[in-house]
């Protein structure tokens, strides 16, 4: 060999690479070109082959599932325009029977003659202990999910998303039940022990008595939340391209670093949609908050003192009692809490489309 | 700024898989080094275990010494971040930080290290684009997201990440096997440019590439599918292309196996 470097190379590979390339895959692609090649027969319609082209069929599987999958995503709607026409029918009657105003009035007694009743109490309270039990929960499940997906083992982290996943599972009536008549102690103890030392500051303030309050409707909410919320930002976490993390890792950085750099990023939306149908199980959640919270009708920022209401515990807790315009009433506050939830949502994909040219290249 | 890199005895396990054994070698300042071979032949292991990215699979480790101007790299009492920041490294495929800027792609690892001031990471930027060949095809989109430009680029953009915190090394995986030729040029173009600065260690597929951009090349091998990869000839390029000593090597670059 007594060529330059650069030419002997240059022959060395390309002799390498096209005697590799032309053994095998030539070989074996002439072979399968031959089959179809012999089986035409001139006239006939083998696949691809000769003849004319077959007629386009009228009613093949291709016409029958686009049809179907029309019609599933047609029901939805369906559904939707059949529930909200519902909701209107029933409400409106109640509405205008009221005799306060149904936005400020706090209190509920539809079924007096005449009847009384408002919305504001019930949505505070709904906004105000879905908020909080966020509030807990969310810190608390994106710990648990980079736990689980970044610093755990991979057996010990599989064997509590299982537990996790277990939780999820649990019906909230079982949480409503443990948080009336267990969690409630320790609640209250510690409502007094914040009234003792933090009751300059208005939420932890009032006189008691303390207990079913908004803080333990809210933490017994939290506790449901967490499970939804960590199951799906590890599955989020886990997707993060290994590619990234790596980047990240080479440029220098710690563990932690790695996470904010290129997991936390890479996961904002994913995050974002399971903190939404996390708070979308607290808005509704309704009968675990029948049973924590002290259905009062008044707005208050206190979250010690027994009180608070939420639209859907107000609505499990009445509906027995309710007549007619009771119903109607209970329907209207519905409607405004589907408003809450689409409002929410809103929100949310309003955040993620406001990264959307970042989040799309990702994908 | 750049560095010598000692290796002697470097054995590195996947689990209970030996992936290479007692390889030996020394890589000077300012230099190219090729590492070629068959697949599987551990040349990416290698090349992971010099900045201590390979202990970051599950279940991987390595024995032996390595060293960066007499400072061993694994001594106990070393910070793994800070080798990291030493010994840059580049991927096979492009991975700009998807989330992220152009801008902020660059100086990610500035911003790791501290480094908060605007006008101190613009100026960095701007150094690291110049340096990449990136400059001027960016300069005006700085605020458009990485991922967003072409491979070849976002490759450049890699670079541009990596050299941007003044590593002493810097190891290239493979950096153009999923490039076209005329970006693959325009980063071999690079690598000279860089050697000025840096030490380069790069690992390729590709023979021609081995010749035209390295000063040094190293051949891997394996016996056989399971066996770990060994360090067959380590020589100047001229002569491992022109010459071989080691009747492998010669069939390796003629082709007649691998």
């Amino acid at each position: 060999m007594g060529e330059t470097p650069h030419r002997s190379a240059d022959a060395g590979t390309g002799g390498h690479t096209v005697t590799s390339s032309h053994q095998w895959p030539a070989g074996a692609s002439a072979r399968v070109a031959e089959t179809p090649v012999s089986g035409r027969t001139p006239g006939g319609d083998g696949l691809g082959g000769g003849g004319g082209l077959p007629r386009r069929q009228a009613f093949g599987t291709e016409r029958a599932f686009r049809g179907l999958t029309l019609a599933a995503g047609a029901l939805v709607l369906v559904i939707i325009v059949a529930i909200a026409a519902f909701l209107i029918a029933k409400a409106v009657p109640a509405l205008q029977a009221n005799s306060e105003s149904f936005w400020t009035y706090e209190g509920w007694f539809p079924n007096d003659n005449p009847p009384k009743f408002g919305i504001a109490a019930l949505a505070f309270g709904t906004v105000l202990t879905a908020a909080l039990a966020l509030l807990m929960a969310v810190p608390v499940a994106l710990g648990i999910a980079l736990f689980l997906s970044h610093y755990a083992p991979r057996r010990l982290g599989n064997a509590l998303g299982f537990l996790i996943d277990l939780l999820a599972a649990v019906p909230s009536v079982v949480f409503g039940l443990w948080g009336r008549d267990y969690l409630v102690g320790p609640v209250t103890d510690l409502s007094v022990w914040l009234n003792t030392y933090f009751g300059w500051i208005p939420i932890f303030g009032g006189d008691g008595p303390y207990g079913n309050s908004i803080l333990l409707g809210s933490l017994v909410l939290a506790i449901m939340a967490l499970p939804i919320i960590t199951s799906l930002t590890r599955e989020v976490f886990l997707q993060t391209p290994t590619a990234n993390e790596e980047a990240a890792l080479a440029l220098g950085a710690t563990r932690w670093e790695m996470i904010r750099t290129a997991v936390l990023p890479y996961g904002r939306p994913g995050v974002i949609a399971a903190v939404m149908l996390g708070l979308g199980r607290a808005l509704g959640e309704t009968i675990a908050l029948a049973l924590t919270l002290g259905s009062t009708y008044a707005i208050s920022f206190n979250i010690l003192e027994s009180g608070g209401n939420t639209i859907a515990a107000n609505i499990a807790n009445r509906f027995a009692e309710a007549n007619d315009t009771g119903r109607g009433a209970l329907i209207a506050s519905g409607l405004v809490l589907f408003a809450i939830t689409l409002l929410v949502n809103i929100a949310a994909r309003a955040i993620i489309y406001r990264r959307r040219e970042f989040t799309e290249s990702a994908a | 700024m750049a560095k010598r890199i000692d290796a002697s005895n470097v054995t590195a396990y996947y689990g209970a898989f030996k992936a290479i054994e007692d390889i030996n070698l020394t890589v000077e300042p300012k230099t190219v080094t090729a590492l070629i071979g068959p697949s599987g032949c551990g040349k990416s292991t290698f090349l992971r275990s010099i900045n201590r990215m390979h202990e970051v699979l599950p279940g991987a480790r390595v024995e032996g010494s390595l060293t960066i101007d007499g400072q061993d790299i694994y001594d106990r009492d070393v910070d793994v971040t800070a080798v990291r920041r030493m010994i840059g490294m580049v991927f096979q495929r492009p991975n700009p930080f998807p989330t992220m800027s152009i801008f902020d792609n660059v100086v990610a690892g500035l911003r790791l290290n501290g480094v908060k001031k605007k006008s101190v990471l613009a100026e960095s930027a701007e150094k690291a684009l110049r340096s990449a060949n990136l400059w001027d095809e960016v300069k005006d989109r700085l605020g458009k997201p990485g991922a967003g430009l072409s491979g070849g680029q976002q490759q450049r953009l890699c670079i541009a990440r990596t050299i941007a915190v003044e590593p002493q090394v810097v190891l290239m995986d493979e950096p153009c096997s999923a490039l076209d030729p005329i970006s693959t040029l325009a980063i071999e173009d690079l690598m000279f440019q860089l050697k000025d600065k840096f030490t380069i260690i790069i690992v390729t597929h590709n023979m021609q590439q081995a010749a035209r951009v390295s000063d040094r090349t190293a051949f891997f091998s394996i016996e056989k599918t399971g066996d770990p990869g060994r360090l067959i000839e380590y020589d100047n390029t001229q002569k491992i292309f022109s010459n071989p000593s080691v009747k492998k090597t010669e069939d390796y670059i003629t082709g007649r196996f691998g």
